[in-house]
């Protein structure tokens, strides 16, 4: 568990922190290089690669545009809601929200 | 400066090493691995970047801000209640309590489920279960949530399985037999693959891991491939990380394909490439720790296999990082002084895509 923090605390860009969901979405869904998919996800959230990591940007970012936050707010979106909102911002397609919206009618 | 550096062996011990010991390390490792592959030594200032971090006199270290990568896994959320054997540190917290913490705690950039064998055959049995509980899961993580395991053709032979053993058939001579036995397990270990990965597909599967392919030799390697091609033909938007045993395919039935090229024998460089063809999203790639050499070595030799991979790979490239693998020590609990040494090192030189 150590060694996956210690991997984390290096070199991780932080999950749900910052971007790094939305980064590792773009690696699993279009194949994209580390490169590449830091510069789409950054064009589609209108800010600097650099800012990516950057938890002063991204935690306000992630409020406004609903994609969920690391803190648990009551109310916020959350899990697959918070899902449905990355796909569509990232106009990519994430197949549990895809399940979901298909058992909504959506 | 000093004139010796705080490192580690491939086992974990630490010692202390001259500047120039720890030179030669990083010298030979970068050409060990350039023979192997045939490509170009690290540059001087690559291997000079590489001392760099491991003499770095901090405890631990990390990469540039604006350099971080994805940091994959293979099943970390299981070391939150599982034991030793599962390098666990046995808290008692359920599956769905541990991928959240792992995905809001830790910040990780992605979560995952596992069965505690992690095997894919013994997965078959209780797929049922394991689909409820990703699925229910998958309503409550926002990172990408996936599903691993190895496909860890070894247990299709006897007595686990059903086919002839053939690390017994081989030393009797039977080679051909051995063939044989390894053929039918692979087909058996690809229909496994493709029956898990189709049963979670259909519950909203956000990703799948086929993590270690290759541990049993070619044929191993094999089935997973086909997995891959196959599930992909049933669920194209299906992602699929398909992650190495090792930095070479060993060659226990010799003579298997895959789109027209031996697999035995495999490099990462070529790993890739038959990864790629097989329509996998991510390749992992795996380079064994030598416990005799040091961190120094290990490291300068998983690097230059990385780069090497990296530069021919159209597909995102995780170096795999966990105990006794891309320089990592070989123990239970890694030091994290050599952990963060190798994660920076394998991002900042190797250009790793993740981790």
């Amino acid at each position: 568990m150590g060694m996956a923090i210690a991997h984390i605390m290096a070199s991780c860009m932080g999950g749900i922190r910052t971007a790094g969901d939305l980064v590792a979405w773009m690696q699993m869904t279009r194949k994209m290089k580390i490169n590449e998919a830091k510069a789409y996800v950054a064009e589609k959230l209108g800010i600097e690669v650099f800012d990516l990591t950057n938890e002063e940007v991204m935690r306000e970012l992630r409020k406004d545009l609903g994609l969920g936050t690391v803190t648990s707010i009551a109310g916020g979106p959350k899990g697959i809601r918070a899902k449905m909102k990355i796909a569509e911002l990232l106009d990519i397609k994430i197949r549990s929200v895809e399940l979901f919206k298909s058992q909504m009618g959506l | 400066m000093t004139n010796q550096i705080l490192t580690r062996m491939g086992d974990g011990e630490r010692l202390w090493m001259d500047v120039e010991d720890v030179m030669d390390d990083i010298r030979d490792g970068c050409a060990d691995a350039a023979q192997r592959i045939g490509v170009p030594e690290l540059s001087e200032e690559d291997q000079k970047k590489l001392f760099d971090i491991l003499a770095e006199p901090s405890r631990i270290v990390s990469v540039n801000p604006g350099e971080e990568v994805i940091v994959s896994d293979d099943g970390t959320t299981m070391s939150f209640y599982s034991g030793q054997d599962g390098g666990g540190v046995g808290t008692p917290l359920s599956r769905q309590q541990a991928v959240q913490t792992y995905e809001r705690a830790c910040g990780a950039d992605t979560t995952s489920l596992g069965h505690s064998d992690y095997s894919y055959k013994p997965v078959k049995s209780i797929i049922n279960f394991e689909a409820n509980d990703y699925y229910n899961i998958s309503q409550v993580t926002t990172a990408p949530f996936f599903y691993g395991a190895q496909p860890n053709m070894g247990l299709y032979f006897q007595p686990d399985g059903p086919c002839p053993n053939a690390a017994e058939l081989m030393p009797l001579g039977k080679i051909e037999e051995a063939r044989q036995a390894q053929e039918q397990a692979c087909d058996y270990l690809a229909d496994d693959l493709v029956f898990v990965g189709s049963k979670l597909a259909e519950v909203g599967l956000e990703g799948l891991n086929f993590d270690t392919s290759g541990s049993a030799g070619d044929a191993d390697f094999l089935a997973a491939l086909q997995g891959v091609e196959r599930l992909k033909e049933k669920f194209p938007d299906l992602p699929i990380l398909m992650g190495g045993a090792g930095e070479f395919i060993l060659g226990m039935h010799g003579e298997l394909t895959y789109d027209d090229k031996r697999i035995a024998g495999m490099y990462t460089i070529d790993q890739v490439k038959a990864v790629e063809k097989a329509g996998a999203n991510i390749y992992g790639m795996a380079v064994n720790t030598a416990t005799t050499e040091s961190v120094p070595w290990n490291l300068a030799r998983a690097v230059t296999f990385l780069k090497a991979t990296t530069d021919t790979a159209a597909i995102p490239v995780h170096a795999n990082v966990g105990m006794g693998v891309c320089g990592v020590p070989m123990m239970e609990q890694p030091p994290i002084d050599a952990v963060t040494r190798v994660s920076k090192a394998l991002v900042q030189i190797g250009k790793a895509d993740g981790l």
